[in-house]
């Protein structure tokens, strides 16, 4: 929050009056990785620091938005522009709950993932420049869940799409390169409508600081084409988070790289995707998310629906998660077009639990692949016999991922269903519930088939098992601390409950976020 | 392209185009230009010298490689918006200093630093492309 009755030189156009030193930690989550990427860069050829600079970057990460949300939930959003401009003419940095939130939890899954990798990713990946490409690409997040400008995002959008690709290809085998392909097409012609409808808001509005258009967007009326500018960002942004019919990039390409990226893409990409529509057709264009909210919905019902009818039908793990992932958009999305304080606390609860569970979910295939030598339900057999533990684990991130208790995804769903009963939409109840009977029913064919079936005591399978090995220790604490997590939303919801209630009020009523970036008298 | 006189051009080419690059650095402060374009100008140099004397000649010539100055180019970047925090305003601000020399008063700034610094990122990215590609058509 920029100090009160600070010095302003407005003719300068530049803050003089010193700030806060705490106001960093609205930076520090952008910051930190990027100099932990150049530094990796810098040390390319002395890979054993990789993992481990790597982790430190990540922890001191999580302890920084740790403060931000801790100080956003006590003194509402804290906003600091960069070189001292004056806002709108600097690019703004501003944290509300929705952006701390989803940023400690993105840090706190890359951290878990990084963990994880130690084991997965061997020399040659981290030659090839893994670790430099996890701290881009977590730039590139922090930074899109923290910017407070429109183009700004767009540019952590760019960031974090190119790391992106380079995490996509490490390794370089041809089923690589062909998701690869799609992924980056997609991505691009994605990000291309984003840069043209950012072209055009500024063109609109002569300004794209968020707290601006905020303000603006309320008071210029029919004058200007804002329904183009929102259907815009739908299509951009529905194109990034992989919402139907624009969703099938990403089962083609999730499942080709090391299981880590796909834990890292599946749990963190398409967020950033739902956390741009939440900030654009929300919090900007509130009247224009009105009259797409009956689209929005059926797009949602139909994401949903696709993404647990695509898990059902495949037998590959990650394929299964991949379309798992699709059908969570589905859901976030429902909330959107609610568009209610309960519709979406219950999309942003239901963000927050999905960032670990479909981590969870990519983490848990990575062990069954090392614990069982295959990804695929056709050869994966008696792995309850072989560990019950990991068995008790795939169990609970099951019942997670489906929305059963004690797992984190009931009670954003809860919340979800009441809040389309109460405002009639009874097609997103009904979606809501049977995509979850659907993820069940995909998720139960996992336990049964890998776990509870029985191991053929023929000679293929003695084959097989001989790919098969001990699960890494990192690996194993890494899906442990995830699923502490998860367990901690389902039996404990109320805190979560309250911040996604919060984090949905500060984008309801913008005032607080506005108040951050322009303090009373010193406005645009 | 092994053309003589080609071969003996380049060097030339590449020293002025080097030297260029960096007035358009340090020109670009108030006027057009600045260190992505010096960045470009200079990447293209070092383009040049690979097309006449091949690649391993830029690596050698250029010593660190290309990765190794963008990385460093990306931190002398981000660390030069650092020193804010110590004068207690926003991230990046720009914070001069005139030292005085003979009598004579030189402006530094974070600002020039952090110039520096996308200077040597797109020397560094471009560079690497470049030679990547140089290096594939020879194959």
């Amino acid at each position: 929050m920029a100090v009160q009755g600070e010095i302003v030189d407005k003719a300068a156009a530049m803050v003089a009056g010193p700030i806060a030193s705490v106001d960093w930690l609205v930076i520090a989550p952008v910051v930190l990785p990027i100099i932990g990427g150049a530094v990796l860069l810098l040390i390319r050829h002395s890979i054993r620091w990789h993992a481990v600079l790597a982790l430190v970057v990540l922890v001191v990460m999580v302890g920084a938005n740790g403060l931000l949300l801790q100080r956003v939930l006590a003194t509402g959003p804290v906003s600091m522009t960069m070189g001292s401009w004056l806002p709108p003419f600097g690019i703004s940095f501003t944290a509300d709950v929705l952006g701390a939130a989803f940023s400690l939890t993105a840090s706190l899954v890359a951290f878990v993932c990084c963990a994880y990798s130690l084991r997965d990713i061997d020399a040659t990946g981290r030659r090839y420049g893994f670790y430099p490409f996890l701290m881009l690409m977590m730039a590139g997040v922090s930074g899109a869940f923290l910017t407070g400008d429109m183009f700004n995002l767009y540019v952590w959008f760019e960031v974090f799409l190119i790391s992106s690709f380079g995490l996509l290809i490490l390794g370089s085998d041809k089923a690589q390169i062909d998701g690869a392909t799609k992924y980056a097409i997609l991505n691009l012609v994605g990000t291309t409508l984003f840069l043209i409808a950012t072209g055009y808001l500024y063109g609109t509005f002569g300004t794209l600081n968020m707290a601006d258009l905020a303000t603006r967007a309320g008071q210029i009326g029919t004058a200007a084409p804002l329904m183009t500018l929102a259907t815009l960002y739908l299509l951009a942004f529905g194109m990034k988070a992989a919402a139907f019919p624009l969703n099938f990039w990403l089962p083609a390409s999730y499942h080709t790289p090391p299981v880590i990226t796909g834990a890292l893409f599946g749990g963190l990409l398409t967020k950033v995707g739902i956390y741009a529509l939440l900030r654009t057709l929300v919090m900007i264009f509130a009247a224009e998310r009105l009259v797409l909210a009956g689209l929005i919905g059926w797009v949602a019902v139909a994401t949903m629906l696709i993404g647990a009818l695509g898990a059902l039908a495949q037998s590959d793990i990650r394929r299964i998660a991949g379309f798992l992932v699709i059908s969570g958009v589905g859901i976030m999305l429902a909330g959107i077009a609610l568009g209610s304080n309960g519709g979406l606390s219950g999309a942003i609860f239901y963000a927050l639990h999905s960032m670990l569970a479909l981590s969870a979910l990519y983490l848990l295939g990575g062990l069954m692949r090392q614990r069982g030598g295959s990804f695929s339900l056709h050869s994966l057999s008696g792995l309850y016999g072989a560990s019950p533990f990991l068995a008790a684990l795939a169990f609970i991130i099951s019942l997670a991922v489906a929305g059963l208790p004690p797992g984190s995804g009931l009670w954003p769903k809860v919340m979800l269903v009441r809040a389309s009963l109460d405002s009639g939409a009874w097609q997103i109840a009904a979606a809501i519930l049977v995509s979850g009977f659907l993820a069940t029913v995909a998720l139960g064919r996992v336990l049964i088939l890998a776990f509870w079936r029985e191991a053929p005591g023929d000679k293929a399978s003695s084959d097989k098992t001989a790919a098969a090995g001990p699960m890494s220790a990192p690996g194993c604490s890494a899906l442990v601390v995830l699923v502490a997590a998860m367990l901690a939303m389902g039996v404990l919801p109320e805190p979560f409950i309250r911040l996604s209630t919060a984090a949905a009020s500060g984008l309801l009523d913008a005032s607080a976020y506005i108040q951050a970036v322009f303090p009373a008298g010193s406005g645009s | 392209m092994q053309t003589l006189i080609f071969r003996t051009a380049a060097p030339y080419l590449t020293g002025l185009m080097l030297m260029f690059s960096v007035f358009v650095l340090l020109r670009g402060h108030n006027e057009p230009g600045g260190g992505f374009t010096g960045g470009l100008i200079a990447a293209s140099a070092f383009a040049i010298h690979g097309i006449a004397f091949g690649v391993p000649a830029v690596r050698r010539a250029l010593y660190f490689h290309p990765m190794a100055i963008s990385g460093f180019g990306l931190f002398a970047a981000a660390a030069a918006g650092l020193p804010s925090l110590l004068f207690g305003v926003p991230f990046l601000t720009g914070l001069w200093m005139s030292p005085a020399f003979f009598g004579m008063s030189i402006d530094l700034s974070t600002v020039i630093v952090f110039d520096i610094g996308v200077y040597l990122v797109v020397v560094g990215s471009f560079t690497s492309i470049a030679l990547a590609l140089e290096d594939r058509e020879h194959d």
